[in-house]
Formats: structure tokens, sequence, C-alpha cells
């Protein structure tokens, strides 16, 4: 009997935790565990929409983890296609991987990203003691013997990290992206470390897993590929300036359901605009190692159309994808 | 020095009220898990884990709860040693030698409060230990590139193995199938999936923490249901409790030296309380000699193995730190927790963590004071509590795991998966095969496949490059001969069934 009262509890307590879930107001899934990025993207974003009253109650955040981002995709295309007040976290990891087709093949267009508000950028490092000194240096001794470099990253094979030298190396003029050696490690301190220690020659990952090393004089950043020189790093130079024209970051943004309204998708661009304009998010992104990088609604759908299709035949080069 | 200014920060962060809290109620926590037998550490752990997240603790909290319940629990097991003759977890089987036969000849408040000395000594003694000596292992980070920590993870492996089982043959079998487990999900090295049958649920790979509270948690139900439950029953009568000054002052050599015994086997990775622990008390014991009286109930044959299995808990943090390598079943389980939280354990944490390894040491110093607080003015409230019977403690803190990983995750996918690992489990032990290699294959195996490929790639394809510099040899060494050592030190080692420190 009393084992009985037992399961009837657990039961109820399961149910009742389950279904908090289930609240009225908007809800941001973050396909991932706490803690990460697309965590804080969901919260910052959830909690500035409503300090500044872009949304009248507060939204929920829930945490979706598995498959890479792959268990939320599934189930918002397969179960929530038409719910307006669903936004899910993404990043370029998200357009990296339906690139691939690493959610089971779903594709971008089966969801509607409506914007990105910040973005780490991409940075390529080496050690501070590196016979490198320029961006140029490095990529052309890569073009002439690629067995002698090995980049290190935080993704893994395939990932984003693996895509930024494998643009820059094309834009350098080689031709057989195959023979780039690459190792993917367990995020991108770790990827530091072992080219510090000079097991690998060079790093390729974002500014703000470098910021500490940089501060610390181990490393020396060849190159950070935004547009333009990014605030507070004045001293470290562009891809571009250095005639690679490459622009690459891992923004951080969101998509919602393809099922919903123009005015809806409109509604939450309007939204994510509002936030990229607040004082809240220029602090959080300060305190994060973020840039800034805005683009909503349509330009943003656009952007990450272009960005599949560049990884995807960079993917199916090297071998990632058939 | 540079260590108190850390040290300061440290405190900063640990005197905050929540945080201390935290620190008192793991503590507490962990002491009754810790006297409750066939609640060792590791599964206390493990339980306690989802919780953590439902709380929304974050890293520093929940990492500061978690070890003040493990040097609870290590405290807390010589209280049933003591009392009952079943130790309340695998380090504490020495205490039993000695604690239970001093306990019958009437001195069982002594025995108490003197191994709750001991305890703290050993503890204070490794807290301090890894002040002093992590920051300086953590240097170690630079020389440590894919061929090195392969080795290292073969260490891992291999001395685990020799000591978690009588059988070498078992634990390499059982690491092996942790290793098969590990390798379920998205490969690392080419972005696509392996034995996931398609789905999505099992692209992450097979959670640590569901495969840690079914192994454990889940198993022990099992057990339990097929034991009918026996009830625990008291042995020896308790009386006044007061402080044997006499015996503590006699034991301050033996306390010494425990703790530095102890201390060296936490820090090797794989060793161990229990280890530290069997080694401090056969180092007393041949020190003593014959007429030592080791076994018939002497202080000293308690306060060794109390010292030795708290200063190895203290020990088994530094490689569980420094190089993300656990030293022991436990550590092991508190890796899961910081890999779950987004830390990567490793070289580099104490230059991009220094909040979250400084604060723990602040709250392990602070959790060893109240230790010893409760443990010795307070020791009879731990008393009662063993009296609570076994099917209502067991079912409720299997439900406790499984609301909280049901709340991590929101997925009914890893509470069926929990259960199969908990019929695994039940299997594993009805053999004899030893679990801890199995959590420490799903936990290390994909890094170590990582390491490998890894090298692969730097050096070409070539396989000298794995025995490539003087650190590689060594370890490599050290592997092999902590795997088969054990063979032939069998005889004299009587070794338990099985590791849950």
């Amino acid at each position: 009997m009393k084992t009985r009262i037992f399961k009837v509890l657990m039961t109820g307590m399961v149910l009742g935790l389950g279904g908090t879930g289930v609240a009225t107001a908007a809800e941001c899934i973050a396909p991932a565990n706490p803690g990460g990025g697309w965590d804080f993207t969901c919260r910052q974003i959830s909690k500035i929409m409503y300090d500044i009253g872009a949304v009248d109650k507060p939204i929920q955040v829930t945490n979706m983890s598995g498959g890479g981002g792959g268990l939320a995709f599934n189930h918002v295309v397969g179960e929530r296609d038409d719910d307006a007040d669903l936004i899910i976290a993404a990043s370029s990891a998200t357009s990296t991987r339906l690139a691939q087709n690493a959610y089971a093949g779903m594709t971008a267009d089966q969801v509607r990203f409506v914007g990105a508000i910040g973005i780490d950028p991409g940075v390529i490092v080496v050690g501070a003691d590196s016979p490198f000194k320029t961006l140029s240096d490095l990529l052309d001794a890569v073009v002439a013997d690629p067995s002698s470099v090995t980049f290190a990253g935080g993704s893994a094979v395939g990932g984003f990290d693996h895509m930024k030298p494998l643009m820059l190396l094309q834009r350098a003029g080689l031709t057989d992206i195959t023979k780039i050696k690459y190792i993917g490690l367990d995020g991108g301190g770790d990827a530091i470390t072992q080219t510090i220690g000079g097991f690998t020659q060079a790093m390729t990952g974002d500014m703000s897993e470098v910021v500490g090393f940089l501060a610390a004089g181990d490393i020396r950043v060849l190159a950070v590929l935004t547009d333009e020189r990014v605030a507070g790093f004045d001293d470290i130079p562009t891809a571009i300036e250095q005639g690679y024209d490459v622009v690459a970051g891992n923004w951080r943004g969101l998509y919602i359901p393809r099922g919903v309204s123009d005015e809806t998708f409109e509604m939450w661009a309007g939204r994510l605009q509002q936030v990229a304009d607040s004082d809240e998010w220029a602090e959080a992104m300060t305190a994060n190692g973020l840039a800034p990088f805005t683009m909503v609604g349509n330009d943003f759908q656009g952007y990450i159309d272009n960005l599949v299709v560049e990884i995807r035949q960079m993917s199916k080069d090297i071998g990632v994808i058939q | 020095m540079e260590v108190f200014t850390n040290l300061a920060m440290g405190f900063a962060v640990a005197l905050t009220p929540y945080t201390l809290m935290l620190a008192v109620v793991g503590c507490f926590i962990g002491t009754i898990i810790g006297a409750l037998p066939g609640l060792g550490p590791s599964n206390g752990v493990a339980i306690l884990i989802p919780i953590t997240f439902s709380m929304g603790l974050d890293a520093t909290s929940s990492l500061v709860l978690m070890t003040a319940v493990y040097y609870g629990a290590m405290y807390g097991g010589r209280i049933s040693s003591i009392l009952l003759n079943i130790p309340g977890d695998e380090p504490a089987l020495m205490t039993t030698l000695d604690g239970y036969p001093m306990a019958k000849a009437g001195r069982a408040g002594d025995a108490l409060v003197l191994s709750g000395f001991a305890s703290f000594y050993g503890a204070m003694f490794a807290t301090l230990g890894l002040m002093f000596l992590a920051p300086m292992l953590a240097r170690v980070a630079y020389v440590f590139g894919p061929a090195e920590y392969f080795a290292l993870y073969l260490l891992a492996f291999t001395t685990l193995g020799g000591m978690a089982s009588n059988n070498q043959a078992k634990s390499a079998l059982a690491a092996c199938l942790g290793i098969g487990i590990a390798m379920i999900g998205v490969d690392n090295s080419s972005g696509l999936p392996r034995l996931t049958g398609g789905n999505l649920h099992l692209y992450d790979g097979v959670d640590f923490l569901v495969a840690i509270v079914g192994l454990f948690a889940v198993a022990e139900v099992f057990f339990f249901i097929e034991s009918h439950g026996k009830n625990s029953s008291m042995g020896v009568k308790l009386d006044k409790v007061r402080i044997p000054w006499k015996d503590i002052y006699d034991t301050r050599w033996t306390m010494f030296r425990s703790s530095i015994v102890g201390f060296i086997a936490g820090i090797l990775p794989g060793a161990g309380a229990s280890l530290g622990s069997f080694m401090s008390y056969m180092s007393e014991k041949s020190i003593a000699g014959k007429d030592g009286g080791f076994g018939t109930g002497v202080p000293k044959g308690v306060a060794a193995p109390e010292a030795g299995n708290n200063a190895a808990a203290g020990g088994a943090l530094i490689p569980m730190l420094t190089l993300g390598v656990p030293g022991s079943g436990t550590t092991a389980v508190l890796l899961a927790l910081l890999m779950t939280l987004n830390i990567t354990p490793g070289p580099t944490l104490f230059t991009e963590r220094p909040e979250l390894v400084w604060g723990l040491i602040a709250s392990l110093l602070i959790a060893n004071i109240v230790l010893l607080l409760m443990n010795v003015p307070m020791v009879k409230i731990f008393v009662k509590i063993l009296m609570v019977p076994p099917w209502i403690l067991l079912p409720g803190v299997t439900m406790i795991s499984f609301v909280g990983i049901y709340s991590l995750s929101g997925s009914y996918f890893d509470l069926l998966l929990m259960i199969a690992f908990g019929a695994l489990g039940y299997v594993l032990r009805k053999l004899d095969i030893p679990t801890v290699p199995v959590i420490l294959g799903i936990l290390l195996g994909g890094h170590m496949e990582d390491a490998l490929r890894r090298a692969m790639v730097i050096s070409d394809g070539d396989f000298m490059y794995l025995l490539s510099s003087p650190i590689t040899i060594g370890l490599w060494i050290a592997a092999i001969a902590g795997f088969i050592a054990p063979m032939f030190l069998r005889k004299f080692l009587k070794k338990p069934q099985r590791v849950t420190d």
C-alpha cells in the first residue's frame, strides 16, 4: 500500500514539473543544457524583452538538449509548426549543422530565422613565440606544405571553427582543402593550450575564447574575421585588410516556426531589434566578449540562406557530407 | 604569496551566506549518506547531482555542495563501521577492523570521536596539499599533447581496473563496455553519427548522469528488492560521548603518516580512497609490529584508515581538477558534474576559473571544520538516522533522482535509459563485474578516442608518435605496471568486492 502512495506521489511530481513548461506566456527553447551559449541567448533575450516592455509577460525558458540542437529543431518542425509564441535560440552552429544534414535530414527552410543581435568574431591565433608573424606567413606556409601546419579548434571536424581556416585558405589559393590538417578539441581553451604547447601550429576560434590568453601574453592574434577592427582590440588586423576576404563569426540569434504568419515574423523581428538597441544588451555583450552584429527580418533570412549554401559546398569538398 | 591572495578571493566566495549554507547542508547530507550502509559517496553524489540542476545552482555553488557531500560521506562512513560492523561505504571497510572491537569493548564513543578527529586531520592535510600543489600541477598543461593525454587515459583505465576488482579481466571487460557505450553519438572527428540507430536522442551520446544514477542508485534498489530489505540493527550501545584526549595525542604520528600515504594514493589517478585507507592501515600495522595489537580494537587502528581515506579524498580532487582525470569513483562523478556545467576541468581551469577553484578550496576548509563539529558533539543525531528503515529511504532517493534527471533533460527517453542501466548494473554486480570502470569508460572513452585520433592527424598516421616524448613513455610504463602489478600483489591485498568511494 505504501509503495503505491509513493508511486502516485512520484507521478504527481513528475507531471507537475513537466506541466510548468506549458505556460501561457511565450516560450524560448534553449536547445542545450543550462550554461552554454544557447542558454545564454535565451535567458538574456527573454529577460531583456520583458525588462524593456517588448513583451508583457516574462518569457519562459525551456532547456531541450539533444542532437546538438537537432532534438529541439525536430520538436519545433514536427509539433509546434504554427506556434506564434515560440522562439528558439540559434547560432552559427545551427546553420552549420543544417547545412551538413546533421539534423537527420531536416533543412534550414523548415523554420524562419528571425535575426541575430551579436557576434563572437572569428580569430586565427598562434603562440607568442611562433615564427608566423602575419596571416600571410601562416597561410603561405600551409599552401606550400599543408602537412606542416595543424590547426586546432574548439568544434568538431566539419564544425564552424574548422570552416574558418578552410575559407581563408581557399582565398589564399589552395585548391585541395582536404589536405588541411585540423583537430577538434573540447572548447577553445583546450585548442589554445595545445597551440601554446607547440602540438598544433595555429588555433581557430572565437574572440571570447582567446581574450584571457591574450591578456596573459601567451598568444598572438593574426587576424580577426570581421568587416572592421573590433573595438577594444584595435591593434588586431582584420583578414580583409590582409587581403583575404573572409568574414566569419559565431552569431547569436533566434529562429521561429515556419508556419507562423508574416506579421508574427515581423513582430519578433521588431522585438529583437528593440533588444539590440537596449543598454542592457550592450552590457551583456561586453561582459561576454560579443561584438555588435544586428541583422533582423528578411535580411537575416537571406544571410542564412547564403551561409548554408557556402558551408554545404565546403563540407562536400572536405568529405564531411556526400 | 600568490596562494594567499587567491585564498582570500576564495574565502570571499565561500563566506557568502548562501554558499556557506550549501556547505553546511552538504556536510550534513553527506554524513548521513556515508553513515547509511550501501549508500556510498559516489552513489550519494550521483543521486544529488540532478537536484543541483533543479535548484538552478551555478557552477561554483554546485561544486561546493557536491564536494561538501563528498567530504561528509567520507566522514560518515566510519559511523556504521564502528557501530554495526558494516562499512557505510567502501573506504570505511578498514575502520571496521579495529573500530568495531573497540566499540564492543565499551569504547564506542571514544572510537567515534577519535575517528572523527582523524578524518578531520586527514582531510585538512589533503586540502592544504591541494592548495599548494594543485597550482604547480596545473602548469603541466602545456606539456600535454594528444599523445600524452592518450597515455594518461590509458593509465586511468589500467590502474582503476586493477584496484576495483579481484579479477583484471572483469575490470578490463567493464572498461571496454563503458568505452563502447561512449562511442554512441556524433563522432567528434568526422561529424557522423555512430550506433544511434537514427534516434536523435542518442546523437549527443549517453549522458553520464543517466548512466551513473542507473548503475548505482537504480541497481541498488533492485538489490534491495531482491533481499527483501533486511532491517538495520544496532549491535553496540552508545553511551556518553566524551573526547579521548590521550588517544588523540598517542595517535598523532599515526595520523600524520597516514595522511601522507592517503594523499599520495588519492593523487594517483584511479587509486582512490579505498586504497588510501588500506595502505595507511597496512603501513601502520607493519610499523607497530606484532605487539601493536592491530585488529583487537586499538586506537591507532581506528585513526590510521580514517586519516588515510579522508586525505585520499582530498588528494583525488587534484588530478580531477588539473588534468580532468578522476582519482576515484566519486571524483569521476564530480567530473561528470563539471562537464555538464560546461566546465572542462583540466590544466587551464586554474587560470580560467580561479573563483571556482579557490572558492572550492576555501569551502573545503570551512566544510572540514563544520564536519568536525557535526561529527564529534552531534554524532548521536547520525546514529539515530541509521535506524531509518531502508524501504523508506531507497525509494525516496530514487524518486528524487528520477525527478532530477527529468527536470534536466525533459525527456522520458533518459528515464527509460536509466532503468536499462539499472538492470545492467544489477547483472554486472551479480557477475561480480565492477561498475566503476564502466562509468570511467563512458566518461573518458570518448576523450581517449579523440586523443588518439588527434595524435594520428598530427603525425599523419604514425603510431610511434604515441611514444614520442619522455612523458608518454613514463605513462605507458606506469599504465602497464598498474595493470599487471595487482595480479602479483593479490595475495597480500585482500580486496573488497567493489569500489564505491
